[in-house]
């Protein structure tokens, strides 16, 4: 079976009048239909770029300098604009982190579905107006038919994410960009937008590529997770993998930083040290200098993606084997 | 003296008037107290009331109604803060979200440290003042380069950094902090977590805490305040509340954290508060020692 989403040591820089800065770098990843892949990071690692470079919707200063995107196995590297129109919306879709950004504060939310669908499918107005009052009811709206002609503002930060949700949803999409969509949002209303996707994900087998920086967020939605540091996918494997057997120290780091995950009165553990500027990416890994188990050899090479098993691999040279073993930290040994 | 209670929170109110159909309850009947060296959090979602009562304690608004008692001082009487001000400004300090706003863009980080000790007279000597600058700055993880930098210059940690120093400069007694990490992205809020730890340790100040993030609350802070719309449902020691939950609300909320645990998040089910008249209402009933729900 084809994946829905190929990406084949894809890379992303940008021309700024101070140089190259190297945005995304050599990127391999797959996503299946029905699957959902979180993408985790610091803000500034690339994975905001990344989305947007595959849906196009970068500025002209940003280039693909090597690689393919395929999507369904055509490969949509070199895709203009016109071509793109045509995957928008029936093919590719994308949900953003600010709801109130992403709405037209003046029309009513119900007409915002519907244009989605009426640009994207030969249908009458009225059917699409039946169609979006049915989209607003599946992502949770209740009354659809009152709310579909009140503007944004009349809804509260959740309700406007389900909107966003409905349009992006509209045109019956393959596949999801969800691009922190519930950062902004209360933790009882988060647990419902999770629980919503995940839903929809049954019902229509729509394949979701998830970008979060909530590790709690991303145990309860994700199939697989990719870490991401300095534009590089660091390490990649299923949910459990990374969350009960993560192999590298950058994973390591963003674990033991979380609150949850510290011991009973113990210290939090805090990655030392600001992610690197991507203008000269320092030789060798891009991690090594806060990483407290470098070794000279990260300083010169950048590690290659180690197997570690079918579905899991990690870009550290502490998977060496010539490597000394390294145990990971004990803050992750899991005390139930 | 361990127990000594240095803020008293008592049956505040905050009412807006929006017009003379709609009054918003931000802060209905809120009491709590705090001691002295203790790290006390306010918890809450959106709009639940937490700023405002951070922001009536500051001073930045008159109460509708109810009284803040700061070190026997009471705060809400004009007169009583009018005889003390001195003390009271010194001895509160606050730290904002977004440091981008709250400090000077046009003021040099040194200048922006120095202004509390000059403003209160800390120090009235020039040369003490620039030592008391470095040795900051060199607290809060900062070294010497930074004096003459400009916030616009610094990372959103950094800044924060900033901030931290300027409001520990003088020495508070109590330090207000309105969700001091939210901007901040995971790894840089473990640092400046670890910081507000090990500098409090240090000065042994009392810090009132407000945030939304619960994971972080239950780590930093001994005693916890839970607000829904307006009011204090539930206060106590922190272990207590996060692993014996009394309120619905406060085991509904709880239920929604997510946790970094595949597993455990796929199964487990979130609890749904659907308030009803009777548990937003009613008397603070101690259920344990220390701690009081809201029944």
């Amino acid at each position: 079976m084809e994946p829905l989403l190929k990406l084949d040591h894809y890379s992303v820089s940008f021309q700024t009048s101070m140089g190259e800065v190297q945005a995304v770098r050599d990127v391999n990843l797959t996503l299946n239909k029905g699957e959902v892949l979180a993408v985790v990071g610091e803000s500034g690692c690339g994975k905001t770029v990344m989305c947007q470079s595959i849906m196009k919707l970068l500025p002209k200063t940003a280039r693909i300098k090597s690689g393919t995107v395929s999507v369904n196995g055509t490969d949509i590297t070199n895709y203009k604009e016109k071509k793109m129109r045509n995957l928008r919306g029936p093919v590719l879709s994308m949900v953003f982190q600010d709801p109130m950004t992403t709405l037209n504060p003046t029309i009513p939310v119900g007409k915002q579905i519907e244009e989605a669908i009426l640009r994207h499918e030969k249908v009458s107005r009225e059917e699409a107006r039946k169609r979006a009052i049915e989209m607003m009811d599946l992502v949770g709206i209740t009354q659809p038919e009152y709310r579909y002609s009140l503007q944004p503002h009349y809804f509260s930060g959740g309700m406007r994410q389900r909107c966003v949700l409905a349009i992006a949803l509209a045109t019956s999409p393959e596949l999801l960009f969800a691009d922190e969509p519930t950062t902004a949002l209360d933790v009882t209303v988060q647990a419902k937008i999770l629980d919503l996707l995940l839903e929809i994900r049954d019902k229509t087998n729509i394949g979701i590529l998830f970008i979060s920086h909530d590790l709690g967020v991303v145990a309860r939605i994700a199939d697989r997770v990719a870490v991401m540091y300095a534009g590089k996918i660091v390490e990649i494997g299923t949910a459990e993998e990374i969350f009960y057997h993560p192999c590298h120290p950058y994973t390591w780091g963003l674990l033991s930083a979380h609150p949850a995950l510290a011991a009973d009165g113990g210290k939090l553990h805090s990655i030392q040290g600001m992610p690197p500027v991507m203008l000269n990416p320092p030789p060798g890994d891009a991690f090594a200098e806060r990483n407290p188990y470098a070794m000279k050899i990260d300083y010169e090479k950048e590690p290659p993606m180690f197997q570690v098993s079918d579905t899991h691999w990690a870009a550290t040279w502490l998977l060496d084997e010539r490597a000394p073993k390294v145990e990971p930290p004990i803050s992750l040994k899991r005390v139930e | 003296m361990k127990d000594e209670i240095i803020l008293k929170v008592e049956n505040l109110k905050q009412y807006f008037v929006i017009n003379k159909h709609l009054t918003i309850k931000a802060v209905d009947d809120v009491s709590f107290q705090v001691r002295k060296g203790e790290v006390f959090g306010l918890v809450g979602e959106t709009g639940s009331g937490k700023s405002t009562v951070a922001r009536t304690i500051m001073g930045i608004y008159p109460p509708t109604g109810g009284k803040v008692f700061f070190k026997g001082y009471e705060l809400t009487d004009k007169k009583s803060y009018q005889q003390n001000k001195a003390d009271i400004q010194k001895n509160i300090q606050y730290i904002f979200q977004d440091s981008a706003a709250s400090l000077n863009p046009r003021m040099a980080v040194e200048k922006i440290i120095e202004e509390p000790l000059k403003v209160t007279k800390t120090i009235t000597d020039k040369a003490k003042r620039s030592e008391r600058i470095d040795e900051l700055l060199e607290q809060v993880g900062l070294d010497k380069t930074y004096r003459t930098k400009y916030p616009g210059e610094l990372s959103g940690g950094q800044r924060q950094r900033v901030a931290i120093a300027r409001s520990l400069s003088v020495s508070p007694d109590l330090i207000i902090a309105d969700e001091p990490i939210a901007s901040l992205d995971i790894s840089i809020q473990a640092q400046i977590i670890g910081l507000f730890q090990e500098l409090q340790k240090k000065y042994g100040f009392t810090f009132l805490f407000i945030a939304h993030d619960l994971a972080i609350i239950r780590y930093i802070t001994s005693h916890v305040g839970v607000m829904y719309q307006g009011r204090l449902l539930e206060v106590g020691a922190t272990e207590k509340v996060f692993k014996n939950p009394q309120h619905n609300y406060t085991k509904a909320l709880l239920s929604a954290v997510p946790v970094p645990d595949p597993v455990y998040e796929r199964s487990k089910t979130i609890v749904e508060f659907i308030p009803g008249d009777r548990e937003l209402s009613g008397e603070m009933t101690e259920t344990e020692e220390d701690h009081f729900v809201l029944k």
